[in-house]
């Protein structure tokens, strides 16, 4: 790891202020996937801004019909928030689901967010729920957000606060995680809000998470997954790599999505 | 360079460190504390865990200056009196282990799993709760009776 100066500021708006004032700084979250890249040299900031003081940023409310998460609530707090697994379970199993309980000590939902690792867990809840990204100047809507691979919506210096997410009607995530990594290699979250069926896909797109318009589409004329039956994924744009290729991604996009259909409407 | 200070093991200890020390570093070369190994080096083995305020956290992938006013607890501050650790014992007498590189991480990995799951962990749920720890020789299966042994053993003494 190349050498940097270290800032800790104890709020979001000094954060921010830091990063105004500082060349090439970056947000250090829980650092789970910042600290492994800087180690690889493959990152190289000339500052970090450790979030992890300002405590402003950290919790889980309730406010009107969304549960609202603080962007440096780590995913451990959040699979065992009694809230969110009242309101939207499977946004609970999901957080439940990444890394392993140490990693979840310690990693974050805005960090996870803001990086938008093509296998991340998280963006596939904030876009198939329709979240939005509370940022320090402004909101997101998850459908804007999410820009590539690595890619968001974020500007130079911007740090998202909170993310709110609408409590759907019924939702559930299904994985198909490497086992050494527990990345997605795909990983689908379904949900269903009055008529609108949303699905997204994490893992296997060449360019990030995306929803699949076409399962969308079925489902909302049938949210059972006999709804998906004669309906195949197209291998187009996914990825092939050592752990998957491209054609069986599309097959475990139908798979997974059918699985996390079945457990939305079984709850 | 800055100055750190946290209580390691009951001890309060400070140093100033480059920023970019990890708490791994700052354990086995500030203060000698070599029980706490680094396997992978990119936090998925588990060789480094070690409690920070008391939860698990993989001492690889967590800056030192970050962790500023910590209590932390590395595999050295198990025992107590020179008595082993109840989990400790149970690796012991289970032969939960083979070249016992992987041990600390383990042994400190399992007293967090009881510590959030309480003593009576079924096989199920011990090898699902190690996903974050790799073992290259045994195979698990005396890691995972050591830790069955080790949360009944610690039971009694858990709130």
């Amino acid at each position: 790891m190349y050498a940097f100066t270290y800032h800790r500021p104890d709020t979001a708006r000094k954060a921010v202020n830091t990063a105004t004032k500082a060349e090439d700084v970056k947000f250090l979250a829980g650092g789970m996937t910042l600290l492994p890249t800087m180690k690889q040299r493959l990152a190289a900031p000339a500052g970090l801004i450790d979030l992890s003081r300002c405590d402003d940023m950290r919790g889980i409310e309730l406010k009107g019909r969304n549960v609202v998460i603080g962007a440096m609530t780590r995913h451990f707090d959040v699979a065992n928030s009694e809230l969110v697994r009242e309101k939207i379970p499977a946004l609970a199993e999901l957080a439940g689901m990444i890394g392993d309980p140490a990693v979840r000590h310690r990693g974050t939902i805005g960090g996870s967010v803001a990086n938008n690792d093509p296998a991340a867990d998280y963006p596939s809840a904030v876009l198939a729920l329709g979240a939005t990204i509370i940022t320090n100047k402004r909101k997101i809507a998850a459908d804007d957000y999410f820009k590539g691979l690595f890619e968001t919506a974020l500007e130079e210096g911007e740090l998202i606060t909170k993310i709110s997410f609408p409590i759907p009607a019924k939702a559930a995530y299904e994985k198909f995680r490497n086992p050494a990594s527990r990345y997605a290699i795909v990983g689908v979250f379904v949900a269903k809000k009055g008529r609108d069926v949303r699905v997204a896909v994490t893992g296997a797109g060449s360019n990030g998470v995306f929803r699949a318009a076409k399962f969308e589409a079925a489902l909302t004329a049938n949210f059972r997954p006999k709804g998906l039956d004669g309906l195949t994924f197209s291998a187009d744009g996914l990825n092939t790599d050592m752990h998957a290729d491209a054609e069986y991604r599309a097959h475990l996009i139908t798979v997974m999505t059918r699985r996390a259909v079945q457990k939305a409407i079984s709850r | 360079m800055p100055k750190v200070s946290m209580t390691v093991n009951g001890q309060p200890v400070s140093a100033n460190v480059d920023p970019r020390t990890l708490l791994v570093q700052f354990l086995r070369e500030n203060l000698s504390l070599t029980g706490t190994h680094v396997g992978c080096d990119t936090s998925q083995c588990g060789c480094c865990v070690v409690h920070v305020n008391g939860e698990a956290l993989k001492s690889c992938t967590a800056l030192a200056i970050s962790l500023e006013g910590a209590q932390v607890t590395t595999i050295e501050g198990l025992a107590q009196d020179g008595k082993l650790h109840p989990m400790q014992e149970a690796f012991r007498e289970n032969h939960g282990l083979q070249c016992g590189f992987c041990t600390p991480g383990m042994i400190m990995t399992a007293v967090d799993m009881v510590r959030r799951s309480g003593g009576d962990l079924d096989e199920k749920t011990i090898r699902h709760e190690l996903e974050g720890n790799i073992c290259r020789c045994t195979g698990y299966h005396n890691i995972v009776k050591a830790i069955a042994a080790g949360a009944a053993a610690m039971a009694p003494a858990a709130e």
